[in-house]
């Protein structure tokens, strides 16, 4: 790859000072992601996935919120030093998101026109007139029939498949070089959630795009992203380019969790049992000892309970893991 | 074949729409449409379809909780909704419902311990001693121990919630368990294990389940038979390796499309 990547994440820790102490939230996660790519992040409910994404957008309210070392560089941008009112310039023009609950991240009272207008008023300087003809504009290219009557509408009056719509128009209004899909798919159905994942792949390649996707879905993952990292208790456990990640996973927890959703292909047998993980994520201010997946782990050596292993390059391929299995 | 637990027959169920007071034609939204199906012992139904296909109701109905407009669900031969309160009574301790969120199925105010033990409270079956007894291998039988007793849901994570909700079901020994999305809300790694528990039930006990889930994974797992809902109707309803392997129904095609593979 010749051109710089887009993002580049170097050693990012986002705590948060509370009542329990300091909860590590995101702990050293370093990546970076090229033009044009997709980056999945999978990880289970608590694993400090949302809020890495909230804090590339420095979104994280700080107090009680710090981000406690790291870069983040957009293009070279430093986006840590950046100030508020320049970050906003940033936000939603360089890097936009889109959120899970399409019923909650749209404001209720205001035309869904208004909302994408907002955009181009704010970053391009567009009038009224011409803010209004481009959200038709942007409604018509994420695929809603009859935009110019649409764009009038409340959010009430859309569908949830629609409304994902409207935040990826939204999104993709000011053709962002980053985009933040936080569980994009995870309100709607199926045939919705393969409508959506397709459009934002369209869209991607024809904007150039790269795009960071969130999800707890592997699944979703496998079709729609080239690079993946999965995550545990704050920090990446294992990295890899898709298709080695799961043809061949090298950490214990991405293989417990491969093994453990149940899939549509193989045979049926009432007497099957899926392979489970043991016990629950560690609650971040009660983290164990060493490894921070010892406590489930099928492969635990002693070394695990005492130390913790580093996110170690394999010499074959560009994925690494973290787990003293491969040290 | 032995006669079916539980049949439901021609089944409608329609809500109105809007229309306030002085509306003279009220639109409806006809939420389940001519469904029928059997159900016998010990097999796993599951019904799969999309939101608003009407499988919640038509659970609903099945579980006593909402009237249908026309049709009927029979249990043993006789139909449910001319029960006599006793006889209501009884079926209803006869079937138990499992919700989806485990976070708003359980009353904050109340301990695990109580909402395992309401059941029997209810139905008057057991002295205040049997309670204990009981609660303590209820408790076991589903992976929660014995200090979770005096604790109040707001201290579980999502899948010990569920826990509790399948803990509180299985209590008085049903025969049917309605399932409603019982693993959508839950985290992959506990979403397995909870499978895993339901399953090991229903071999323990002889349970029969009405499993809806929009997740196909889950139903080709869990799933005996499955049918498959779409505005309101059945549009198909196989054996679990016919619906997987050989589905007829465009829909069902569609649905099977749809899922992201690994």
């Amino acid at each position: 790859m010749s051109l710089p990547p887009v993002l580049n994440v170097d050693n990012l820790s986002t705590w948060f000072d509370t009542g329990q102490g300091v909860l590590k939230a995101v702990d050293g996660v370093s990546f970076h992601l090229e033009t044009g790519d997709t980056l999945g992040i999978v990880g289970e409910s608590g694993c400090g996935k949302t809020v890495l994404s909230l804090s590339i957008m420095r979104l994280v309210p700080t107090p009680p919120g710090r981000y406690a070392s790291g870069r983040i560089e957009l293009n070279g941008l430093d986006l840590l030093s950046l100030s508020e009112a320049e970050m906003r310039k940033v936000r939603g023009k360089a890097i936009s998101m889109i959120f899970q609950e399409p019923m909650t991240s749209l404001n209720p009272v205001f035309r869904i026109g208004a909302q994408i207008s907002e955009t181009f008023r704010l970053h391009q300087g567009c009038d009224r007139a011409e803010s209004n003809d481009k959200s038709i504009e942007m409604l018509r290219l994420v695929g809603i029939d009859l935009p110019e009557k649409r764009v009038k509408d409340y959010p009430h009056q859309l569908s949830g498949g629609m409304r994902q719509r409207v935040m990826i128009a939204m999104a993709l209004a000011c053709h962002p070089r980053l985009m933040l899909a936080d569980e994009p798919t995870t309100a709607l159905d199926v045939t919705i959630q393969a409508q959506i994942l397709s459009l934002i792949n369209d869209l991607k390649r024809d904007m150039g795009t790269s795009v960071i996707l969130i999800t707890h879905d592997l699944g979703v993952i496998a079709e729609n992203a080239q690079q993946v990292a999965i995550m545990y208790a704050g920090k990446f456990v294992e990295y890899a380019d898709v298709k080695d990640l799961f043809s061949n996973p090298l950490h214990p927890y991405t293989e417990g969790l491969l093994h453990s959703i149940p899939r549509i292909a193989g045979e049926y047998s009432r007497d099957k049992r899926l392979p489970i993980i043991p016990g629950v994520v560690p609650e971040l201010s009660q983290l164990p000892q060493g490894c921070r997946f010892h406590v489930r782990c099928p492969d635990v050596m002693p070394i695990c309970r005492v130390e913790e292993p580093v996110l170690l390059g394999q010499s074959l391929s560009k994925r690494s893991v973290r787990c003293w299995k491969y040290q | 074949m032995t006669s079916p637990l539980l049949s439901v027959h021609e089944l409608h169920k329609s809500f109105p729409l809007q229309g306030g007071f002085f509306a003279s034609t009220r639109e409806k939204c006809l939420a389940v449409q001519d469904v029928s199906l059997t159900l016998h012992k010990g097999e796993t139904l599951g019904i799969v379809g999309e939101s608003g296909c009407g499988k919640t109701t038509l659970a609903r109905m099945i579980a006593h909780m909402e009237k249908p407009t026309a049709g009927e669900v029979r249990y043993k031969g006789q139909n449910i909704f001319k029960f006599s309160k006793t006889q209501l009574k009884a079926y209803r301790r006869k079937t138990q419902f499992i919700f989806q969120d485990p976070y708003s199925s359980l009353n904050p105010r109340m301990t695990a311990g109580e909402i395992i033990g309401e059941p029997f409270v209810i139905h008057r079956s057991n002295l205040a001693q049997d309670i204990d007894t009981n609660l303590e291998s209820i408790m076991k039988m589903v992976g929660l121990s014995k200090d979770h007793q005096r604790r109040y849901p707001h201290e579980f994570s999502g899948g010990q919630r569920q826990r509790i909700g399948i803990a509180r079901a299985i209590a008085l020994r049903p025969e049917i368990i309605i399932a409603d999305e019982p693993v959508s809300a839950l985290d992959v790694s506990v979403q397995a294990q909870i499978l895993n528990l339901l399953k090991d039930l229903q071999d323990e006990f002889n349970l029969t389940y009405i499993f809806i889930s929009h997740d196909m994974g889950v139903i080709r797992f869990i799933s005996d038979r499955i049918a498959v809902m779409y505005q309101g109707r059945i549009v198909e309803m196989a054996s679990n390796q016919q619906i997987f392997e050989n589905p007829r129904h465009p829909y069902t095609r569609t649905l099977l499309d749809a899922v992201p593979r690994l």
